[in-house]
């Protein structure tokens, strides 16, 4: 187990190495000098070219990279060009505020999803199978940001239960301790703040959890079809167990696997989402962190935000080939 | 047994369905809802004096003189004071830190005499010394760290091309400025918020550390920057100006989407909301907890024609553009009325503005008959390059160009639109790649010349001037204008290169818009100034 951890971690090494400079590549073909962004249209030609200088953006390519890769092996990400500052203090906020909507993405698309899936399955063809798998349809076919702004005019302006934008009620600042407001609020004692903190995930964590919550319900579904026509669910039924254990304990344990693997990808795709999301209900996640640093072509944040997510990516990935040895002992890892 | 369990989820699942849905067919736009219970919404009395300011961007930076983009100085034109203040809703010079000002006969010489009294945020005294430092900071920088000084002031200590020559304190008040050439529009130079006086104290800690932790003397000071979320600034309560500010606490969120920012709006959450699309104006305007702000037009929107690319090096078929594009349909349209027709390259609120010019009249016949003239019958094919961001000048480019690609078929041109993500599309259009582009301009100090001379001058080949149209006559008034500091002559020079510019016609001038800001009816004394940036310290909750 610890070697094969080990061997899976050593593997990521090209992999990462891979996509920094792929990203490198990619993010200077763009046309846009980065100087000229930061001076703006007011900028001389000499101030752009002397920042460009300064910004080493007149070396030739090979030598950028090289500096960039030997910055992050000293565990430096590089400098902001736009804010001055280094990338790996002023990144976390963004990452924080991220994964608390990412997590509470997940939680909610998972919860709803396994549970719809499972119940489809078992009534197979009833009113209830056709509707979930009907708005599943619909839900993985609905764009986020119209979802978002529907959702904000009708649960915040029209119905005027929740709030609109942003993590926090503002007025009421919360002091940030990890950045993870619901730990924060917590840690502070402050659950009237808390309370704020879940009303502002509640619409952007929809809005986000809609697409895996479709997808994570269809798999489900057709895993767990496949599970219940099997000899064992016949056997379990024939011994007088009840139904509902059959499929909470019996079949769900053989029907998870191909779902794990489906959860990991969305988690990795909810990543993705999260730039919708984020600018729709302006939530100040690393996904506008990056997107903004693509307009203002900021190359180090946008070289190491993808650099994080990809990271945080590959190890969901090796989390849920874990998981796979935890629910069947039957796969081993060597 | 099962099936009642079922039944009975169904059921549940049936009634939110439903709840929800109803609330979707709900009927809305009459605003008469009530405000979020646990919003702490107080505003009536002075209970509650925070507003909330929801903006499209971040600031990049609170230190004014290091950046060059809008969102800065918004937040920092309360935090900072400068030498001499524009007007409330215009930008002629007043007062400011300087309560007096006096040019020589030569205009070579300012002498500034200061208020006394005044303290910075933190405890130092704003004084003759002060000012000298804080010019002296800028003059000993480059032009990638104090861009504007060195697009206002000609360069920076030792450059020959520098306005600014020397900067000495005589006693503690008056502080005395020479210059190496006149400059006409030095004294709204001055007054830019770019050009704010900061604590020598805190910027002598280091540039880095001063852009995060910005110490001015204005009405209100700096309590905390959540990175892409909010800024908060509360009442500096040794504010110099007796009675202000108003407010307790200014919050200045970020909301990048534009509909969001007006759910916000709507919703309460809230107080002041700016780039407000023209089409949600009305919206607005009849909600009876808002009211509509609208703020005096300081910019141009067009559309360029590079005259390097042919057909465009003819005049001919430069003039065949201005006829054939028919302005008003496109106000109509696209900026809900709210914006003027535009003529010249400079909005009318300018000093200098030619109104005697007489605007292109929507005549398809007339350009055909200037495209034959030109040898071009039969049209031609050509790119037209749409905006893809909104801007204030033109609220949507897309549907703009649509507008103006049929406006081109009816003479026989084949407009190809093509757009780009906006640091290229500016990247490219700068390099002359455009045959015909759509841009615009929101001035910065008020001035003719940071119009005409940025935008069409040929020193700005290369950077602002995208048409690449290059003029000597024009360029020789522009230059004499920029010495001459007796106004009407001035105005004169102004009017003449507006002339040469409409004959040449090396752009199609669309609209001076007027951008649109939301607010809460309980707001007053909040007056939207022309550069976008508002002082707050006469606002407040009634």
């Amino acid at each position: 187990m610890l070697s094969y951890i080990i061997k899976r971690l050593l593997q990521l090494v090209p992999v990462l190495l891979g996509m920094t400079f792929i990203v490198f590549l990619i993010i200077r073909a763009i046309p846009g000098n980065p100087a000229q962004v930061i001076l703006g249209q007011q900028a001389t030609p000499e101030a752009v070219a002397a920042l460009t200088a300064k910004l080493g953006l007149d070396q030739p390519w090979y030598i950028q990279y090289f500096d960039y890769l030997g910055g992050i092996l000293k565990g430096d990400l590089g400098d902001s060009m736009r804010t001055r500052l280094p990338v790996a203090d002023e990144i976390w906020p963004y990452l924080a505020a991220t994964l608390e909507l990412a997590l509470f993405a997940i939680i909610i698309a998972v919860i709803v999803g396994i549970n719809a899936g499972i119940i489809s399955a078992w009534f197979q063809n009833s009113w209830f199978d056709y509707t979930a798998m009907i708005l599943a349809l619909v839900g993985v076919s609905m764009p986020i940001f119209w979802l978002g702004l529907m959702g904000q005019w009708a649960f915040a302006l029209e119905l005027q239960w929740l709030p609109t934008t942003g993590r926090e009620e503002v007025r009421d600042p919360i002091t940030a301790i990890t950045n993870l407001y619901v730990i924060d609020t917590i840690i502070q004692g402050r659950f009237d703040q808390l309370w704020q903190v879940i009303r502002h995930l509640i619409l952007p964590g929809l809005a986000l959890a809609t697409i895996p919550m479709a997808i994570i319900a269809r798999m489900t579904r057709s895993s767990m079809l496949e599970v219940m026509r099997s000899d064992y669910v016949r056997t379990a039924r024939a011994k007088g167990q009840k139904m509902f254990w059959v499929v909470y304990k019996h079949a769900l344990k053989n029907a998870i696997i191909p779902v794990l693997t489906i959860i990991g990808l969305q988690m990795g795709m909810l990543l993705g989402g999260a730039i919708l999301t984020e600018t729709i209900f302006a939530w100040p996640g690393i996904g506008r962190y990056i997107y903004e640093a693509i307009n203002y072509r900021d190359y180090p944040v946008i070289q190491s935000g993808i650099l994080i997510v990809a990271f945080i990516f590959v190890m969901i990935n090796l989390v849920v080939d874990l998981l796979y040895g935890l629910i069947d002992p039957r796969i081993k890892y060597d | 047994m099962k099936k009642r369990k079922l039944w009975a989820f169904a059921l549940m699942l049936l009634l939110v369905l439903s709840t929800a849905l109803a609330a979707c067919g709900s009927d809305s736009g009459d605003g008469e809802k009530k405000p979020d219970g646990d919003k702490g919404k107080d505003n009536a009395g002075s209970a509650n004096q925070t507003l909330v300011f929801g903006r499209g961007g971040d600031s990049t930076s609170l230190d004014p003189s290091r950046v060059t983009e809008g969102e800065t100085f918004k937040v920092t034109v309360n935090l900072y004071e400068t030498l001499l203040n524009f007007g409330e809703e215009d930008t002629t010079v007043q007062p400011g830190l300087a309560k007096e000002w006096d040019t020589s006969e030569d205009g070579l010489t300012y002498t500034f005499t200061l208020q006394e009294g005044v303290k910075f945020h933190d405890g130092t005294d704003f004084n003759a010394e002060a000012v000298v430092k804080n010019f002296d900071r800028w003059a000993n920088g480059d032009a990638d760290k104090f861009p504007y000084y060195s697009s206002m002031f000609g360069g920076f200590k030792d450059d020959p091309e520098r306005v600014i020559d020397t900067v000495t304190a005589e006693g503690d008040n008056t502080v005395v400025m020479t210059l190496t050439r006149p400059q006409a529009p030095f004294l709204k130079n001055i007054a830019m918020s770019m050009f704010a006086i900061a604590s020598p104290t805190a910027f002598e800690k280091g540039d880095d550390e001063f852009e995060r932790n910005p110490v001015g003397t204005g009405p209100f000071k700096f309590v905390e920057w959540k990175p892409n979320e909010t800024i908060t600034i509360e009442k500096n309560t040794d504010y110099w100006q007796e009675g202000l500010p108003k407010l307790d606490k200014v919050i200045f969120k970020t909301i990048p989407d534009n509909s969001a920012r007006l759910n916000e709006l709507l919703n309460g959450g809230i107080d002041l909301a700016d780039g407000i699309n023209p089409a949600d104006g009305k919206r607005i305007e009849g909600d009876d907890k808002l009211q509509l702000f609208e703020r005096p037009s300081m910019n141009v929107g067009y559309l360029g024609l590079t005259v390097t690319r042919p057909p465009f090096d003819k005049k001919e078929v430069r003039q065949a553009m201005n006829y054939a594009i028919d302005k008003q349909t496109i106000l109509d349209s696209f900026f809900e009325g709210r914006a003027d027709s535009a003529k010249n390259p400079m909005p009318p609120s300018i000093s200098g503005y030619n109104d005697a010019i007489e605007e292109y009249p929507y005549d398809p016949e007339k350009a055909k008959e200037l495209l034959a003239a030109a040898g071009l019958a039969d049209g031609f094919e050509m790119d037209l390059w749409a905006m893809p961001v909104p801007r204030p000048y033109m609220p949507d480019g897309a549907k703009v160009a649509e507008v103006i690609q049929k406006n081109l078929a009816d003479i026989g041109v084949k407009a190809n639109i093509v757009s780009y993500e906006w640091a290229t599309y500016l990247d490219k259009a700068s390099k002359g790649e455009a045959d015909a582009f759509m841009l615009g301009w929101t001035g910065d100090n008020g001035d003719a010349d940071n119009f005409i001379y940025v935008l069409l001058d040929e020193d700005n080949i290369g950077s602002n001037n995208y048409t690449y149209y290059k003029n000597d006559d024009l360029h020789k008034l522009l230059i004499e204008a920029q010495t001459e500091v007796d106004e009407d002559k001035r105005n004169e020079l102004y009017k003449q290169a507006q002339e040469i510019i409409h004959e040449e016609a090396p752009w199609v001038p669309l609209a001076h818009s007027t951008p649109l800001i939301g607010g809460a009816k309980e707001l007053t004394g909040y007056v939207p100034h022309p550069t976008g940036s508002d002082l707050l310290s006469n606002v407040e909750f009634q």
